[in-house]
């Protein structure tokens, strides 16, 4: 499907991408050893990797539910992983988004098989560069489906935005903080892969309401495009039985 | 979408109701019930406003202090929202650590406030890189009977109206009791409103009561302002479990600008 955007402005993406071009993605599947399920994602510079643990026994025993598992999301970032340090341990933010990734995954999967059980979600930040939600997402759907969780799609997500009056797709910092005209708006969206239901949406900046329309078609070309990397890896790791890590990249 | 729950027979119920366009309470869908702005809630505060939506009530307080600004805006003032949602304001609520929705208020409004621009930041500056102004709006509920977000919104928007600066002398210390004439650097034109929408089944539903709120099982709240002639969002979260389809979204984007019109004339009665 063709982009248009709706109008021309003369925000040139620094990196020289088309508008609607998504940075370098490498996936990876099988990165952590011990965990049920791992999956490493990358957009460009951000680099996110998640563990999924379980279905195991869920302590606290007050919060389990008889009628199915629970899905609990943890989401931060490294120390090292920004130019100012971040202080270890969760913050605002981090618990913020820790529980918007959970609600975003809980559309794809069932655990109405694994009564008073918890799944658990480990999402770490090892570089960021923008989007590291959307980002831990993507690995985190990987993950889940490495640990073999019931799903009936995979999760895509990826940060749409608009730099002045220009649509854009998979933001860097550079351009989420953009300042001319308009400004730079970040628009985080997630949504199964191959059905018409959005999970994630997040946005903070300034759009019109009648731009979304285009916005979100925007996203449901680069989820296809994600989804294929993200089904790439998983096929790879399947059928690389040793586990061997095979890169895949959409370029 | 709460840890407590409304019963299967309500919820059901609201969910005919809701999809032959009709509420308890006789409203249309997305009918706002009264809205009404008191201010003056403290007069040790810079600014302070109540809100009553129905009968949810939240007051909120602007304070202002000096510091030093942030390493990466050094000739911008800051601004920091807080709140707290005190057990005295509704059955739900419990003391302790916060939890999500006690971190989530301030930042939706803060997100709201921040992304319009309305607060003309570059104006708090005292000294570039060495002083700078604060500004501190604090949430707090007195009764939740529901739609706390929006209603939280409106309080910060008409306490930052309500806000004259105190006096400083040449050191930057502030007189907390001698306050000047001044108004806060806001722009005239930028209002910036918070709407949520909830869903229960296939409708959706604009300033739920408590009840009402309980039985949904989505919500996405939309900051919303009028920047430079034009409308613009300027923040976006959706809660909850169940996913929107992008015709909910594309519904949503209709509505959302007629309902930004109606409200905004409203409150211009206030402020």
């Amino acid at each position: 499907m063709a982009i248009m955007t709706s109008k021309k402005s003369d925000f040139k993406r620094p990196d020289g991408r088309r508008v609607d071009e998504l940075r370098k993605i490498v996936a990876k599947v099988g990165v952590i050893p011990n965990a049920d399920g791992s999956a490493m994602f990358s957009f460009g510079d951000t680099v996110a990797i998640a563990a999924v643990y379980g279905p195991r026994q869920l302590h606290p025993q007050h919060m389990q539910d008889p009628s199915t598992g629970i899905l609990r999301c943890n989401y931060d970032l490294l120390s090292f992983s920004v130019y100012d340090r971040k202080k270890p341990g969760p913050s605002r933010r981090s618990q913020e988004i820790s529980k918007v990734t959970e609600w975003a995954l809980l559309p794809a999967i069932d655990l109405s098989a694994f009564p008073n059980t918890v799944v658990d979600v480990q999402i770490y930040i090892l570089q960021a560069d923008a989007g590291t939600r959307t980002a831990g997402i993507n690995a985190a759907s990987m993950a889940l489906a490495h640990a073999g969780i019931p799903m009936k799609d995979l999760i895509c997500s990826v940060a749409l935005g608009k730099t002045d009056q220009t649509l854009i797709v998979d933001l860097t910092k550079e351009e989420e903080d953009y300042h001319e005209g308009e400004g730079a708006t970040d628009f985080a969206i997630a949504k199964l892969a191959n059905h018409d239901e959005f999970t994630l949406m997040q946005m903070d900046g300034k759009i019109q309401p009648e731009k979304v329309k285009e916005l979100l078609e925007m996203a449901n070309k680069a989820c296809s495009e994600i989804c294929e990397i993200q089904t790439k890896a998983l096929k790879a790791v399947v059928e690389n039985s040793s586990g061997s890590l095979e890169e895949n990249q959409n370029e | 979408m709460s840890s407590m729950d409304v019963s299967n027979l309500t919820k059901e119920t609201l969910r005919k109701m809701f999809s032959e366009g009709k509420r308890f309470d006789g409203r249309g869908l997305i009918d706002f019930r009264d809205i009404s702005v008191e201010y003056g809630v403290s007069n040790k505060a810079e600014g302070s406003a109540r809100v009553r939506i129905g009968k949810t009530e939240v007051v909120v307080g602007v304070k202002l202090q000096t510091g030093a600004p942030y390493p990466d805006s050094q000739d911008k003032g800051n601004l920091m929202v807080s709140g707290d949602l005190l057990p005295l304001a509704s059955p739900r609520y419990e003391s302790g650590p916060p939890g999500f929705n006690a971190v989530e208020l301030p930042r939706l409004v803060d997100r709201a406030i921040r992304g319009s621009d309305m607060i003309e930041l570059k104006k708090l500056c005292i000294k570039e890189g060495e002083l700078v102004w604060t500004v501190i709006i604090d949430v707090y509920p007195i009764n939740d009977d529901g739609n706390m977000i929006d209603a939280s919104s409106i309080g910060a928007i008409a306490a930052l109206h309500n806000t004259l600066m105190p006096e400083i002398d040449e050191k930057g210390k502030i007189d907390y009791e001698k306050k000047t004439k001044n108004k806060l650097p806001l722009s005239k034109e930028t209002l910036p409103l918070s709407f949520s929408f909830f869903k229960l089944g296939d409708s959706l539903i604009l300033d739920p009561t408590r009840e009402e709120e309980e039985a949904c099982d989505t919500r996405i709240t939309f900051g919303i302002s009028q920047w430079n002639g034009q409308i613009m969002l300027n923040s976006c979260q959706k809660k909850g479990e169940l996913p929107l389809t992008q015709a909910e979204v594309e519904k949503i984007m209709e509505i959302l600008p007629e309902k930004f019109g109606e409200i905004s004339k409203k409150l211009k009665n206030f402020l």
